[in-house]
């Protein structure tokens, strides 16, 4: 394996109210052999203040790159924003040496420096390219093939291209070979790629349910038995506010919302109680029912 | 909206392109030739009446700075940079966004959604105030202690940053 020890950057959704990711990220990675080690203090990654200031971002960003290069580790993020964040200013530190300078005249004050010296995986990518589809699907012991799913991506691990450089914007990959490898069906629908408006919650509810309104009927549509996820905040967007999104437009989906590592988990035969399920808004019940008869 | 309204010579400001184009991000707005890729592949446009890219980007080099600076919608962007990526002409069009977002917030005007979140970093590390309830769950759910947030480090770093003197500043007030 190319390298099986990570630095876990958590984030801020996460702890604050996305329990499920992290215990079912951290179940599955053991599993596989990927070694977390925890950060020795923490701030945010910077992204939620970009709008409100460019450079408080990049120094929160940077901040947390030096923590880790003091610590001789990559960083693993379960979260795309942080994950996008921490790569886009890794990526612009290295490449433009004036801001590079910059920036560190304000992490020298906390006695911290960039140096340019770790890298950062979203958790896709440490599946990918660290574990393997090889190793993952031979880890595989319950294949899902009984489900069928639709996925859906998150914004920052795959735009700005020229930044993240991660895969297609257009037409992303990763998290589908992801899931075919688990036995599921990972179906198409229409607008995959879109956003699912976490970012203007806050600003404009309304219009935020809206987009996330959008994608739970396009899924519907094509009979989804569940939505797989692989970032905390539009987890949030599809099941936290699933009811509410029903109760709103008037309308009915009760399509549970797993995170990947939770539907990988099932696969590989880590029992559903280890999993966090029951820490999931809209009932999962029925697809557990079908994932545990299939055995008999 | 703001932005329909007849353009007055009086509030035109002609430098202002000058001024986007030298902070990072903004660099490329006067290439903008008005296609309208942005707008018609914002997933906010889609379902907002008054947020469209296109003509934030053209105020912009229109140079009606107050009245794109104090638009509401200005805000609505859920930076997911598909505008950026699919903008013919390279403007990074999310970027200028954010440029004008932040020369918004020096003038002082800053949705009370991210106060919130810098008042909590400032003070935790964390943009949410995580209550002491999930903390304590943690361990019965068998997680490790979440990592603390060194706010005294984080403060040093950020000191000279000018959005937070602002912020100081009104909170003095």
């Amino acid at each position: 394996m190319a390298n099986n020890k990570y630095l876990l950057f958590l984030g801020c959704a996460i702890p604050y109210r996305v329990v499920a990711y992290e215990i079912s990220a951290r179940k599955v990675l053991q599993k596989l052999g990927v070694e977390l080690v925890e950060m020795p203090e923490f701030n945010c990654c910077g992204l939620p203040l970009d709008p409100v200031s460019h450079e408080t971002m990049l120094i929160l960003a940077a901040r947390n790159l030096a923590l880790a290069e003091q610590k001789g580790l990559d960083i693993i993020t379960l979260c795309p924003g942080c994950g996008g964040t921490l790569k886009k200013v890794a990526k612009m530190l290295k490449e433009d040496k004036a801001l590079c300078e910059e920036v560190n005249s304000h992490l020298k004050a906390s006695g911290l420096e960039f140096k340019g010296t770790v890298e950062v995986k979203h958790i896709m990518q440490v599946l990918m390219e660290d574990v393997g589809l090889e190793r993952l699907k031979d880890a595989v012991v319950k294949p899902l093939t009984m489900l069928k799913v639709a996925e859906h991506n998150g914004c920052h691990i795959l735009r700005p291209k020229g930044f993240i450089a991660f895969e297609d914007p257009e037409d992303p990959k990763t998290l589908k070979t992801l899931i075919e490898a688990t036995g599921a069906t990972c179906l198409d629908y229409m607008d995959e790629t879109e956003c699912c408006g976490a970012p203007s919650v806050g600003v404009s509810d309304k219009v935020a349910l809206q987009l996330a309104r959008d994608k739970l009927n396009h899924i519907k549509m094509v009979d989804a038995e569940a939505m797989i996820t692989i970032c905390p905040s539009c987890h949030i967007m599809y099941d936290t506010n699933e009811l509410r999104i029903e109760k709103m437009f008037n309308e009915a989906y009760g399509i549970p919302v797993l995170h990947y590592p939770q539907l990988l988990g099932l696969a590989i035969g880590i029992a559903p109680e280890e999993l966090a399920f029951s820490e999931l808004r809209v009932d999962t019940s029925r697809i557990l029912k079908q994932v545990t008869e299939s055995e008999k | 909206m703001a932005a329909k309204e007849p353009v007055k010579a009086s509030e035109i400001d002609p430098k202002f392109k000058y001024e986007i184009s030298k902070i990072h991000g903004g660099e490329k707005l006067m290439r903008c030739f008005q296609c309208g890729t942005c707008t018609s592949d914002c997933p906010v446009a889609k379902f907002s009446e008054t947020y469209r890219p296109r003509q934030i980007i053209r105020m912009a080099q229109l140079g009606l700075k107050d009245r794109v600076l104090n638009s509401d919608t200005l805000w609505l962007c859920a930076a997911c940079f598909t505008c950026t990526d699919r903008c013919p002409q390279d403007v990074e069009v999310a970027s200028v966004i954010r440029v004008l977002r932040n020369l918004a917030a020096e003038k002082g005007v800053v949705p009370q959604v991210f106060k919130e979140q810098a008042a909590s970093i400032l003070e935790s590390g964390y943009a949410y105030r995580i209550p002491e309830l999930r903390i304590k769950k943690r361990e019965s759910l068998g997680l490790p202690p979440l990592p603390k947030g060194n706010a005294e480090s984080i403060r040093k770093s950020l000191e000279g940053v000018g959005f937070l003197k602002h912020m100081e500043k009104r909170s003095e007030q």
